[in-house]
């Protein structure tokens, strides 16, 4: 990106992309901004319809945060989505890394054509596979356990994180490589010591995508696991924090705001990396 | 190094399918042919059995499933809204990320905290996101009805239903998951702005063309490809999404918001039809055919040019 050069924007083109900006701004962060409000609200001031919504009627409260930490499943499902989320960074990295290189380097002319093919297997939502996964799940005898969703979820970060990889792999200076294999070492020797570690950053932004993919499924968790116990967050929270009919607004708000903040921060931070990986080839 | 050359030095120096290459490929194949794969199938199986939870065995029964289900008026309902849902969506989407894409082009100070601002929806667990909006258009409390009774538009003590009333309904559901997906849209079409060579666009102005004229006849078409990307995986993640319509409505009030994913989990899951549900399912495979069709398309016309 270049600094605005050229012709001098007029007053119109800056006004009109301050109000954009100030506007989208606004409605996009609207609701996080609307989750802490209500995190610190007292019930009797929450639940008023005489008074402004907007600010403190009454003095701010840790009441909900107490309920939520003290009296619900929320740090549990914190846990298991944490479990959870490392074992499927593990499992994809072990299926995707092997799998990316052999595909940019060894396997000749066909490697794009499977890299492609395994890419479009990202596309296939759970939404078409979940009721016979449910039957694969209960063979596997991981009904109702967290594994089911380790078991399951690299199916869509194996296929993304193959072809992030691979783009990586492709940028790797292949003289590098075969410099190495004139100093002796063997093929795999040469990816394990060389082009892994110059991987670095690239196999760090697959292990950030596939965990804030874990905190971010909800279909597979809430088909796999019925006990709240076993949940993971995102499904624990918007489903068995209410009770009945009955929602505990303030708690519920909490519990979002704590738990989309810091997924927010690391994926925010990658996000870059991640959107070469569906951008590439239409993108110079 | 001329073509010929670097072919023939790659030959060498990389021969294809070698026993390492097929080891190394095999373990992420074989899961994805065994957790996909087989799913899929199954899915296809299923869709034309009888098969039941709890069933033992189960009969193929033909299409008596997709025959059943095309009678159904709630099917028929949830095909038409997908519709509606995907495209009205992608529609407000498009725009807003255009805009915006336009807007986040140029650095200006506080760019980075305005771009964390505008992810959230985007990086945020959206089962999360759509409970806060469950909260800002609750029945009794929405803060949408205080403002709108400050202006006199509603009575607060009589307000307007956003997740109770059909038309609010399906119109709440779609302006929660485009409040979703404008930063993804966003964010690939600002890759896509930025790739293009500022010169371009700044010689029209130069010669005298208006922003819009610029924007309509030049930078737009040269973004063609990347809107093509960002449209495609749009209807992807908005057709087979079931989340925003689960937690706010559950696809009520009366199915009136009911999508075809979120139909065939409350089929099959909930109702435990597995094959009327992997029939309904199986509804979403035109859709994710003709869009990978189109992506490859893109891709292939992205290597050759």
């Amino acid at each position: 990106m270049t600094t605005p050069s050229g012709p001098r924007r007029s007053i119109g083109t800056r006004l009109g992309r301050w109000v954009i900006v100030a506007g989208f701004s606004v409605l996009l962060a609207f609701p996080f901004y609307w989750m802490a409000i209500a995190s610190f609200k007292r019930g009797s001031d929450l639940y008023n319809l005489q008074n402004n919504p907007f600010i403190f009627n009454q003095p701010p409260t840790l009441e909900h945060l107490r309920l939520l930490f003290e009296e619900t499943l929320f740090l549990r499902w914190c846990w298991n989505t944490a479990l959870a989320g490392s074992a499927v960074v593990i499992i994809t990295l072990v299926l995707a890394l092997p799998a990316a290189w052999a595909l940019a380097r060894l396997t000749g002319a066909w490697g794009q054509q499977l890299g492609i093919g395994i890419f479009l297997t990202y596309l296939i939502p759970p939404t078409l596979l979940f009721i016979p996964m449910s039957r694969v799940v209960a063979v596997l005898g991981l009904q109702d356990s967290l594994w089911s969703v380790v078991v399951t979820y690299p199916t869509f970060t194996v296929p993304f994180s193959v072809w992030l990889l691979m783009g990586f792999f492709k940028a790797i200076p292949r003289d590098l490589e075969e410099a190495a294999l004139v100093d002796g070492l063997t093929r795999l020797g040469a990816f394990v010591k060389l082009v892994v570690p110059i991987s670095l950053s690239g196999i760090l932004t697959v292990v950030i995508f596939s965990f804030t993919l874990v905190t971010q499924e909800f279909v597979y968790a809430l088909t796999f696991i019925s006990t709240a116990e076993s949940q993971t967050v995102g499904v624990g929270v918007p489903i068995f924090l209410v009770r009945g009919d009955v929602y505990y607004w303030g708690s519920l708000m909490a519990a979002c705001l704590i738990t989309s903040l810091p997924i927010a921060v690391l994926y925010d931070v990658f996000l870059d990396r991640f959107i070469a990986g569906f951008t590439v080839g239409s993108v110079k | 190094m001329s073509e010929g050359a670097a072919r023939a030095r790659r030959r060498h120096l990389l021969p294809p399918g070698t026993g390492l290459g097929i080891a190394m490929l095999a373990p992420a194949v074989l899961y994805i042919l065994a957790l996909v794969g087989l799913p899929l199938a199954l899915a296809f199986a299923y869709s034309l059995s009888d098969v039941k939870v709890g069933s033992e065995h189960a009969h193929f029964v033909g299409l008596d499933n997709f025959r059943s289900v095309l009678q159904s008026p709630t099917f028929r309902r949830a095909i038409g809204n997908s519709f509606i849902f995907t495209i009205s969506t992608q529609v407000i989407v498009l725009v807003c990320g255009n805009a915006l894409a336009l807007a986040l082009r140029d650095r200006f100070r506080g760019r980075g905290i305005v771009r964390f601002f505008i992810l959230l929806p985007w990086v945020a667990p959206i089962s999360l996101g759509a409970i806060g909006w469950k909260w800002i258009l609750d029945s009794i409390y929405s803060v949408v009805n205080w403002v709108l009774a400050r202006m006199h538009l509603v009575n607060l003590y009589d307000p307007p239903m956003y997740l109770g009333e059909p038309a609010l309904a399906m119109t709440s559901v779609i302006l929660v998951h485009a409040w979703r997906m404008i930063p993804f849209s966003t964010v690939i079409l600002l890759a896509g702005l930025t790739s293009i060579p500022r010169d371009i666009p700044e010689a029209a102005a130069m010669d005298g063309a208006g922003f819009w004229r610029t924007h309509f006849e030049i930078t737009l078409p040269m973004m063609r490809p990347i809107i093509n990307v960002a449209v495609l995986f749009g209807v992807v993640f908005t057709f087979t999404d079931m989340v925003v319509v689960y937690i706010l409505t559950r696809g009520g009030p009366y199915d009136t918001t009911q999508v075809l994913p979120s139909l065939a989990f409350l089929t099959g899951v909930l109702g435990s039809d597995l094959s009327e549900g992997a029939a309904i399912s199986v509804f979403l495979v035109p859709i994710l055919v003709v869009v990978a069709a189109l992506m490859l398309r893109v891709a292939h016309r992205a290597e050759v040019t």
